[in-house]
Formats: C-alpha cells, structure tokens, sequence
C-alpha cells in the first residue's frame, strides 16, 4: 500500500508493520522500540520517554487532552521502571480555539503535574491556520529517575507467569467514543485517565519478580499481550470472568459491538510477575486509591504466542489482535 | 444486565451441555446444524460453544452475515460514488468488505468521506448539516435492518433531508434457505433460525423447511444459553424423528412477526432479484426501493447502477455453506484467501465458517 | 446483521422519537416499529431502532428454566454442575 492509513495509528498489526519498516531501520538507538529509552549519564540511571495526543473530542467525560498528556507520559516513564521528574508540553493550536477551552486544558495539565510530582520544566507553542490539528495536539516528553530494583524486560517473561491489571479496562476510549457519538448520559462511561506511577513504585521491592510492566493504551489490553507473546514466543490465556470492567462501559460495548480487550486505557497498569508474588502485588495496588480494583486475569502458557480467552462459560476461543481501528458493529 | 447476565450463566450453560451430550449419544451418528444468524455466529464464537458440544453434532455457518454476502459489485458502486465526491455514509461492518480491487476503507484513506455511524439516524443529520454536498447512505442487511431502513425511508420521504438517497443491498432470509435446501447434497440436518431476523419475520416463515423439506428448526434467542438450548432442542426433534418449527425466542419472536415492520417494509420496498457472493444471484433474495420512491435511489439519482461482480472462479463458499466442504477441503483457504484478504463470504466475516476455522485451529496447535 | 441489545425505555415522545436505557447508558431511539410499547417495557434495539417488545414473563419463565436445569443437572449428576463436567475439548 502506497499511503497511510488510520490503521497504521491505531496500535495494531498495522502499526507495528508501520514501525518495523519504516522507523526501526532508520534509528540504530531504537533497538526493542521500548516506551522508554534508557539513558545513562553522570552514573544515574534515566528514563527518556515522548508522546503525543490527538483526541477528539478534547473533552470527555473524566477529564481532557491535557490530563492525557501528562499521564501519558509520566506512565510511559513509569512502566519502563521510572520515577518520573521532568517535562517538556508542546502545542499545535488551530486558529479559532476558544481561549477558555484552553484554558481548561492547561489548568488540566497543572494540576495533573502537580498530583504526580513532576515539573513542566520546557515546551513550545505553534498556531496553524483554522481547519489543521482539530483544534489542539499536544506533544510531552518526560525524564524520570529510575527505579534501581526494578529488572524489566520482556524477555523476562516465562511460562507460569501471572498477568494483573491495576483496575477496569477500556473506559478511556468508551469514553471518548460516547461523547463523539453524542450518547446521552445517566453514567457515562469515564475515561480513566490517570498516573500508574505510585502503583508502580509500590510494587518495586519485589525486584526481580517483577518481570515486565506495560500501560494498555491504543490497542488495549490484547494489543499489549498480542506484542509480548510474540516478543517471547508465549500465550497469554485469560480469564473473562476475572477481567474487570465499570458497568457503563460494558453495557456501551454490548451496544455497539466492540471488544473492550481492544479499547483504550489511560490510567492503568498490566504487570507480568512471578506468581509467587501476584497477591503481593494485588495488595499493594489494591491498597492505593487508583488500584482499587486490580485483578489477577491471567497467565502465560507455553507457546506459539498467541492469546487465549477461556470464556466465562469455560470454553476457549482466541483473542484477535487489534487492528487498529474501533468500529461499531452491527452484524 | 439481568436480561443479558442470566442467558450467560455458567452452570446453565455447562447442564445445557451435558443434556446436549446426552441427545447426542442417543444419535449415534454425527449430524450438521446450520446456524443463520450473524448474532449467532458471534455469540457462538464469543463464547467458544463449538467445543462445549458433543463430538457428532457439527454447527455450520450459513450464510448469516449480510455484509459477508454483500456482492463486490456493490462495494464497486458505493466506491465509485465516494471517488465522484458523494459522501457515503456507513455500518461499520461494510469499511472493510473486498470489492473488485479495493475496499471503502481504501478509497477513505485517498481522501474520500465515508463515515462509520451506528444508527442510519446519524447520516441525516450530517446531511442536514452539510446539505451543499450529496449523501449516500449504504443500506445493507437483513430483515432486521431492513425494516428500521423503510422507517428511515419513509421519513425521507415526509421530511427529507433531499440531499440523501439510499444504495441498497437488502437481503431476504428465506430465499437463502430455499436455495440451501434445493440442493439435494445439503447436509443440513437441522436450522437454528435467527434471533432478531426472526423478531420481524415471525417464526412462521420456517415452517416451510420443516413441514415441507424434512428439517427441524428452532429458533433461538442470541445470548449463548440461548443457543445451547436451541442445540438441545434440535437435537430432541432428530432423536423423536420430528420436524417441526420450536420457537424458543418467544420472549421477542411472535409467529406473524412484527406486522408494523413487515407493512412498513412492503410499503417501501419489493422483492428483487439479488446477487449473493458465493451463492451466485438469487431470485426475490434481496428488496429494493419501489417505484415511487425512486427518488430515494442512489442508484438513480447518482447514474449508478450497481452490477453483479464476479466470485472468484475458484471461490467454494457455496458448498462450504451447505456444510458439504470444510474450509480446508477448498483450494484458496489458507493460500489465496485469509483473514486479511478475503475472497468469499465465509472468510469475510470475521467468524464465518473460513475465518473462524484459521483462528481455531490455533488455539490448541 | 443482528446485534441487538434489550433497553429499558424510559421516554417516549409524540413523534416516535424515544430514549432507552441499559445500566446508566442512555441512547435516543426510534420507535416507529413497535408503536405499542409504552414506557418501561423493555425492547430490542437494533441500529438506533427498537424492533420489538421483550414479553418480561416469558424471559423470567426462560431465567427459571435455566435454573431448573441446573437443578435437574445437579440431580441426575448426584454432584453440583462444575465446568470440569463439560465434554472434552476438541481441537
């Protein structure tokens, strides 16, 4: 194909096609394409993440891009074993955005850097004619101390090993779906957006037991399992009746058809530990406020690598990856 | 969600499965049951219930889904408007559905408008808020569709907006299981009828396919409790040597259907002749805009006529929906056609008989 | 083409125009095929469409049939119904 798709953006095959032969041969640094780069200097240790956003609509319920844009990357910086510190805010404004919605969006920005401790330390601002960037993108790249008992890497990842989430999954982009969708609100489905880098630091004593960390955001939950079972030729088998999920997200994805494994997160935590330690963990999240409701929903089999559902009525069926795009179905 | 949760409950499902087990047994030999519905196939891959059931009964997918038997002549048509400027409007089933060369998908990704909605309400009003541009909506699906699609029509009508028509592609169920049971190599043993294609229809309409060629059918609500049952119910008609229509979706279906639905549908729409992909064209399988209301007809108001394309010449979905070739036993699966780039119906859909034996076959290599 | 989903109506208004309900989630939805159903029955909702009525009595006395299912499982088995009763799995 001789053009861009959206798929190529939506954190499935196609991206990961996208990236395998267009970025990763031009960047020697990218080796392992992880969240995170790991930098050394002056003997400390740091972690080196960037991303952007482009979301519409700019608000939701739950919050808006701003708040997106901080614990994107405080989170990136923390599932690759950081302490986030540090970082730079970068906006592409379109002509005619009213100064109040920015406003809103900045004030979301501060406050969500307050709450997770980290300093807006640099940035830029551009302004494009009206009808570019529906109407704000934001760009962050953060710095983060990291955490010296943390040994994280795929490749760490063995048979036997549990798979936990810190709390319900998909309610990010059920979120921003309904309010594109114009769905009318009893309870909304609420994003989620927020930082998973207390979770993390709480689980970091338990070292090496600790084998890989990932935020399921575009893609979901399958998109992050599908990339690690073929990383480490694993499968992933989870189970339905364990996965968490907030009522009016579930019931939206009942209507339109939507598997929620493949819908947007933006304030949780995927961790793939020992499972010795999988209660450890499940204590610690469940002992802060934003792991309430972490669950253990899963294990790592023996492969080919692939996903694996064992349904709530006992079968089994497999887990398509995502394909980069959310449509609702009718058929 | 008690109406939704208490059709799922385990244990239901594991006794309904045991009772199956048993029926089974009393058989003595394997038997093939057509699931019709797109609800079904889902929700029977949803749950993975093929492998709850007992060794000898088979469920074959038939031709359920009507996006997946959505001809690529048509797709051709709704992609040669959108390269004209015609903003299409869409079910989100059809972005991805082959034609000749390309999909809608494609032709988004050069610029065309074609937006995903999920109720064909959405696209009036983007017709109504851009009323200097020409909209089309694409109208696909079976009854069930069909029917919410001549209330749309007939507020069109009333209303307008008149910057919209309709590309339509409407199919019939029963023309289908004409089709399915003329052949005399079906190896149909018995039809789990459609949920909701049944909610317009009425249960009555199979009574023909039981009283008339010998099978027993039921139909079953879509949750997964509700097609075990189904499964038992069959299965009970074949051990008393019965054929008859079992309504099992009672909470929903009556035997006449919905009489409004049906007189809006009459009132907007006829029988017409319809191309199936993979089952070649099919007499009064599809409905079409009456006369007067050509206005309404994208084909129409826009100089397009949609013609039939060509299946494959080596497609088997055919036999493969009568149940008497496995996937495997045709020469294009796994080659020429996968999930990525289907050729036929069976593949298209992403839980049809084709597509759902590539991905099954993984779970347990 | 048969996703449907069973919603509370909670509004109906004169111009068929209604809007349901399903755990909090509210919808608008067109009413013009089932212009007998009132506010509080449930209906099946198809494509922004409710195409039928959902008999409630006939869905409790289906709920109860599962139930007596199991129950009669459980009997005939002499142990309660567990997954690990369900046939083998096959390939």
């Amino acid at each position: 194909m001789s053009r861009i798709l959206l798929e190529h953006g939506g954190g499935g095959r196609l991206a990961r096609e996208l990236i395998e032969a267009e970025i990763l041969p031009r960047f020697a640094g990218l080796v392992g394409l992880p969240d995170a780069a790991s930098l050394r200097a002056d003997g400390r240790e740091l972690r080196f993440a960037a991303d952007s956003f482009v979301v519409q609509p700019l608000e939701f319920p739950g919050g808006n891009i701003g708040h997106l844009a901080v614990h994107g990357t405080v989170n990136d910086l923390a599932v690759a074993g950081g302490r986030p510190r540090w970082l730079s805010l970068a906006m592409i404004v379109e002509e005619g955005l009213p100064l109040a919605t920015l406003r809103r969006v900045l004030d979301a920005v501060r406050d969500a850097a307050e709450d997770c401790g980290v300093a807006v330390v640099t940035g830029d601002t551009k302004v494009v004619p009206r009808g570019q960037c529906d109407g704000l993108y934001l760009s962050t790249a953060g710095v983060a101390e990291a955490l010296s008992e943390l040994i994280l890497g795929a490749n760490r990842v063995q048979e036997g090993d549990a798979v936990l989430v810190s709390g319900p999954l998909g309610d990010h982009g059920m979120a921003v779906l309904c309010a594109r969708e114009g769905f009318d609100f009893g309870t909304a489905p609420r994003s989620d957006t927020g930082p998973v880098h207390r979770l993390v630091a709480s689980i970091a004593s338990l070292g090496s037991s600790i084998r890989f960390l990932r935020d399921p955001t575009r893609g979901g939950l399958a998109g992050v399992l599908d990339e690690l079972a073929r990383d480490v030729s694993l499968a992933f088998e989870l189970e339905e009746a364990a996965l968490p999920y907030a009522p009016a997200t579930r019931s939206v994805a009942e209507l339109l058809g939507l598997e929620l494994l493949h819908v947007a997160c933006e304030g949780r935590v995927m961790a793939v530990c020992a499972p010795d330690v999988a209660d450890a963990v499940l204590a610690r999240w469940r002992s802060l406020p934003e792991g309430a409701q972490a669950a253990r929903v899963g294990v790592a089999r023996p492969g080919p690598a692939r996903l694996i559902l064992r349904t709530a009525l006992g079968g089994r069926r497999l887990i398509d990856p995502p394909r980069g795009e959310l449509l609702p179905r009718i058929c | 969600m008690r109406y939704l949760d208490g059709f799922r409950d385990p244990q239901a499902a594991a006794a309904l499965a045991e009772r199956a087990g048993a029926l089974a047994a009393r058989l003595e030999r394997p038997v093939q049951l057509m699931e019709v519905c797109g609800s079904h196939t889902m929700a029977i891959a949803r749950y993975a219930l093929r492998g709850m059931l007992p060794a000898n009964v088979r469920l074959i997918s038939g031709p359920g889904c009507p996006v997946c038997v959505t001809d690529a002549g048509y797709v051709d048509a709704a992609i040669d408007l959108a390269e004209r400027g015609v903003r299409i409007a869409t079910f989100g089933d059809l972005l991805r559905v082959p034609g000749s060369r390309r999909s809608l998908a494609d032709v988004r990704a050069e610029g065309a408008v074609v937006r995903v909605v999920y109720a064909p309400d959405q696209a009036l009003e983007w017709a109504r808020q851009e009323p200097e541009h020409p909209w089309v909506f694409l109208a696909v699906g079976f009854e069930t569709t069909t029917a919410p699609l001549a209330a749309l029509a007939s507020g069109l009508v009333r209303s307008g907006p008149a910057n919209m028509s309709l590309l339509t592609a409407f199919k019939r169920v029963p023309p289908a299981l004409d089709a399915l049971v003329a052949d005399p190599a079906l190896a149909i043993d018995g039809f789990l009828c459609p949920a909701h294609v049944s909610a317009i229809l009425g249960a009555d309409a199979y009574r023909p396919y039981a009283e008339v060629h010998g099978r027993p059918c039921v139909v079953a609500g879509f949750e997964p409790l509700d097609i075990l049952l189904g499964v038992c119910g069959l299965l009970e008609q074949l051990v008393a040597g019965e054929a008859r229509v079992d309504n099992q979706y009672e909470r929903v279906v009556r035997p006449e259907g919905n009489l409004v639905a049906k007189r809006l549908i009459d009132a907007c729409f006829e029988p017409v002749d319809a191309p199936w992909r993979g089952l070649g064209t099919l007499p009064a399988s599809g409905y079409g805009l009456r006369a007067e209301l050509a206005h309404l007809d994208a084909e129409k108001v826009h100089d397009r006529p949609v013609t039939a394309g060509r299946d494959h010449p080596a497609c088997r979905c055919g036999d493969v929906l009568k149940g008497v070739l496995e996937p495997q036993g045709c020469k294009l699966f796994g080659r020429a056609c996968l999930p990525d780039h289907p050729l036929g119906p069976c593949m298209v859909s992403s839980e049809g008989s084709c597509a759902a034996a590539w991905k099954y076959a993984r779970v347990d290599p | 083409m048969c996703l449907a989903v069973p919603m509370t109506l909670i509004e109906r208004g004169v111009d068929d125009a209604g809007v349901v309900e399903l755990e909090g989630v509210r919808r608008a939805v067109r009413l013009e095929l089932v212009p007998e159903a009132v506010v509080g029955d449930y209906v099946i909702v198809h494509a922004g469409y409710a195409i039928e009525r959902l008999n409630r009595d006939e869905a409790d006395a289906r709920l109860q049939l599962f139930d007596r299912l199991v129950a009669a499982a459980e009997h005939d088995l002499g142990v309660p119904v567990r997954l690990a009763n369900l046939p083998p799995e096959r390939a």
